[in-house]
């Protein structure tokens, strides 16, 4: 009976931080339709403000949470609001994940630059002392934390019901538009919701930090726990998000306290949020279609079949005399490179043609790794079953969401990157805890690449075929299909298309990608573990593709070369390794809104500098008479830059 | 032999709004019904209702004699109704001419693959009046082109029931008689038309019956005549179509 209470009091005092957290994300979400990954991440940075000015800086306690909530948390929640999410809301709800995901990993980057890893032990508030209640012992922490969450409650309903403001807050939930109709103010309402918001993620971050630890992942991760709560009430619900935290922190600490306490279990737990937010996903009800175009996509050029072919035969041919040159270890980067511009092409699939956002790709990269090795039959038929089970667990992925947006996919995606990182990966009957698999290299037709370079050639053909066939793909009527669902799902569905099982199917191809890449990159390491398809890998390569054009396989190839750079630039420079995340985080937030990339941007230097030497060619004056072209009006030159990004464009 | 479309006592309620409060009508073949009303009676949220991009909090939709109220969206879309958007819903990224490919991709089932669309495609273009931007990008023509884009695109779909949401707006006159012309022509061959439309010369000339909204209810029913002698109507709406500031706000009677 004792047992069941102190479980009980841990769960309602975890539940409660959760509930401050889960509300600030409810507050910023229902006000301005941004769903901000980062959230967690922002809790995690003004908990290690609050430990610099307690503990470095030696303020008191009291002062130090004072000024981290009412002050620093909101002038950061304003500033992201105003400056690095703005205009999101109205964004397509790619994007909006993206930029967000940019800060999330942006400000991890910062933490760890600014605060280098160390030991940084944080008192719980009034030094561990606490109060009996009947036999158990309470800490006031504990209370405190319980107490507050009761504050911020109360507080909530009597600003949204008792104030002018937040009448206009709960208007801007049902509808912005008629907000501004009747002389609402929506931006003062968004920049007070995230200075809220903010401050709500800071009070839970300081209040949970001394029990899980000052660490940069864990508390950033608990924005999971928050919005598996938050989904209870459909992310604009506040009681009903409470009642959400209040369950999940009781499940967890009740998790903690009966379930057998063997290893098998020991991921269970720390999967409990994932699999409530599963449970809670299935039970939601019909989402309806989101009503409203996306604007202002130019696509990037799409090579034709020729032009691929012939590009692709020049990256293959100079994959080939760089192997002969580069030593070793290099060349296993190299592979490393073409894994990830493959998992990458994965992405121009789902994200550049189709608009879906996923944060798990480098999960489904295992998925295809694990099966590549225990299949054990390193051959085309081996590495394609590995991509196949992939996909089906893509497709697996996606069903639970097939009534809802496309919101809830991406959300999915990060609940399943969690569950693969802390259960499957580790179970015995897969990679193992801190294990590893062994894994064939590939033979094809007969002929086993064993040597390493010529294993980087044969991946690189694979990318160039994948890259052929997407292409092919986005030349063709499905590719056409694709582009209309994520211009305007709205009205794909009125001419009869079923939007969500179309989503399904690009969704399992896309895992199946990325599934084919971790198989290949099984045969190229031979031995592959958990800790190479981590969960935060898969958010670097969102940022990272998006950054290099997620929309080209040309992209895609860039961004492979740099995802492998990056550690690489890290390890040689440990100084710089958090700037280093801090830069592609914040990168993306800046170039997150032009999901074409600085690939694009290459394009239009390459028929640049073509342009220029076109000029020199016919710097005689008879052919002058060309450039009447430009008195054209300027609807025709736009065109023109199309097709000519067309022919710059290069694989 | 039931009406085409039937819709019975439909209500929406946005939080404490009523956007449509109790509104029935039905729709037949081969005739153009107008629904008209000040700018928030509610017209675009009984579209949706009527294509499935609302759940009606009450009430009843009906389509050839089946009750489609919790149909899917691309469901009512494949037994034949099509519509276009007043806040426009073409695919941007892609040229015109594609546009109403993908319509008749969607159509075909992805079956014929092979089957040259692109002069079916053209010929759609051509009927709308807008052939000479088939290969512009769609984010790039005028509005008034693009909702003719829209209804292309509805057209290659082949409804039986065609929804238009304010479709003459950022057409000129001459454009706007042609498209009159059209909207004859389409209910002529059989096609059932329920339009939204703020051009009362349009909807006067064109319209075989009106349906007038307002504050979500349907205060008046009638042939274009009956509409316009209606002095309730006259009150509420039509006496205030000539100004353009008043119908930002809706007209209290």
């Amino acid at each position: 009976m004792d047992a069941l209470l102190a479980y009980t009091v841990t769960g309602i005092f975890t539940g409660a931080a959760y509930a401050i957290a889960a509300s600030g994300l409810v507050l910023t979400y229902s006000t301005t339709r941004v769903f901000n990954v980062a959230h967690g991440a922002l809790g995690m940075l003004m908990a290690f403000v609050f430990w610099d000015f307690s503990v470095r800086q030696g303020l008191p306690s009291w002062l130090a949470f004072v000024l981290v909530v009412f002050v620093v948390a909101p002038l950061i929640g304003v500033f992201v609001q105003r400056v690095l999410a703005r205009g999101l809301g109205e964004a397509p709800v790619g994007v909006g994940l993206v930029v967000t995901v940019g800060i999330f990993v942006g400000v991890i980057g910062l933490a760890q630059q600014i605060w280098p890893p160390a030991a940084r032990p944080l008192n719980q508030f009034f030094n561990q002392s606490g109060t009996h209640i009947g036999s158990l012992f309470v800490t006031w922490h504990q209370i405190l934390t319980i107490a507050l969450s009761g504050v911020v409650a109360v507080g909530l309903y009597f600003l949204l019901t008792r104030t002018r403001v937040g009448a206009s807050m709960r208007a801007s939930v049902d509808n912005p538009e008629l907000l501004q109709l009747y002389g609402g103010r929506p931006d003062v309402v968004a920049a007070l919701a995230w200075a809220i918001g903010t401050s709500l993620a800071a009070l839970a971050g300081i209040l949970l930090a001394p029990i899980v630890g000052l660490d940069y992942y864990s508390l950033t991760l608990l924005v999971i726990n928050a919005y598996a709560a938050a989904m209870l009430g459909k992310l604009k619900n506040l009681p009903l998000t409470f009642v959400g935290a209040m369950g999940l922190g009781l499940i967890q600490a009740y998790a903690v306290g009966y379930l057998p306490s063997d290893a098998a279990f020991s991921g269970l737990r720390a999967v409990v949020p994932t699999l409530f937010l599963f449970a809670v996903i299935v039970l939601m009800p019909q989402a309806q279609l989101r009503i409203g175009q996306v604007k202002g996509i130019v696509s990037a050029p799409v090579a034709s079949l020729g032009r691929s072919v012939s590009f692709g035969g020049v990256l293959v041919f100079a994959v080939a005399v760089a192997v002969v040159f580069l030593s070793n270890s290099n060349i296993l980067l190299l592979g490393t490179a073409a894994t990830y511009a493959i998992v990458m092409l994965s992405l121009v699939l789902l994200t550049g043609y189709g608009g879906h956002v996923s944060l798990a790709q480098f999960s489904f990269a295992g998925v295809g790794a694990l099966a590549y090795a225990k299949l054990d039959s390193p051959n085309l038929l081996g590495l394609l079953l590995a991509a196949v089970i992939a996909a089906f667990i893509g497709a697996l992925v996606a069903l639970p969401v097939l009534r809802l947006t496309g919101l809830y996919l991406a959300l999915s995606t990060l609940a399943f990157g969690q569950l693969m990182d802390k259960l499957v990966f580790q179970d015995s009957h897969a990679f193992g805890f801190n294990g590893t698999l062994t894994a064939g290299r590939l033979s094809v037709l007969g002929i086993r690449f064993t040597d390493t370079g010529s294993y980087v050639v044969l991946m690189s053909i694979f990318f160039v075929l994948v890259a052929i066939l997407l292409l092919a793909l986005r030349r063709g009527q499905l590719g056409r299909v694709l582009v209309a669902m994520r211009d305007s799902q709205a009205g794909c569905a009125t001419l009869g298309l079923d939007v969500r099982w179309l989503r399904v199917g690009l969704f399992a191809a896309s895992a199946g990608i990325a599934g084919f890449a971790g198989a290949l990159f099984a045969g190229l390491r031979g031995t592959i573990g958990a800790q190479d398809f981590q969960f935060f890998s898969s958010l670097l390569l969102v940022l990272v593709a998006v950054v290099w054009g997620v929309t080209s396989v040309t992209g895609a190839a860039l961004g492979g070369m740099f995802l492998m750079l990056l550690p690489v630039l890290q390890s040689d420079n440990p100084s710089i390794a958090g700037l280093a995340f801090a830069v592609v985080g914040f990168g993306a937030v800046a170039l997150g809104r032009d999901s074409n990339g600085l690939a694009n941007r290459l394009f239009v230097i390459g028929r640049f500098l073509r342009d220029q030497a076109f000029e020199v060619v016919r710097s005689m004056p008879d052919l002058r008479g060309d450039q009447d072209l430009d008195a054209e009006p300027d609807l025709a030159s736009d065109e023109r830059e199309v097709t000519d990004h067309a022919a710059a464009a290069s694989h | 032999m039931p009406p085409l479309l039937r819709i019975e006592n439909v209500v929406v309620q946005f939080g404490g709004v009523t956007a449509v409060n109790n509104a029935s009508f039905s729709v037949e073949p081969g005739r153009i019904t107008g629904l008209i009303g000040p700018n928030g009676a509610g017209k675009t949220t009984c579209f949706n209702v009527i294509s499935g991009l609302q759940k009606p909090t009450q009430g009843r939709v009906e389509f050839l004699g089946h009750n489609v109220t919790h149909t899917a969206v691309h469901r009512r879309a494949r037994r034949g109704i099509g519509r276009t958007f007043q806040r426009l819903e073409a695919f941007g990224s892609l040229n015109v001419r594609d546009n109403v490919r993908v319509a008749m991709d969607i159509r075909g089932g992805f079956r014929g693959a092979l089957r040259r669309t692109t002069q079916d495609a053209d010929l759609l273009l051509e009927r709308v009046g807008i052939l000479d931007y088939a290969d512009d990008a769609a984010d790039s023509i005028p509005t008034g082109t693009a909702r003719l884009l829209e209804l292309a695109r509805a057209l290659a779909c082949e409804p039986k029931l065609l929804l238009l949401d304010e479709p003459s707006s950022g057409l000129d006159e001459t454009e706007t008689e042609i498209f009159g012309e059209l909207l004859r022509e389409l209910a002529s061959e059989g096609t059932a038309i329920l339009m939204v439309e703020h051009d009362m010369d349009l909807v006067m000339n064109v319209c075989h019956e009106i349906h007038v909204l307002d504050f979500g209810s349907i205060i008046a029913s009638g042939t274009p005549a009956e509409v316009r002698a209606n002095p309730v109507v006259q009150k509420a709406y039509l006496g205030y179509s000539d100004d353009a500031t008043t119908e930002l706000e809706p007209v209290k009677p």
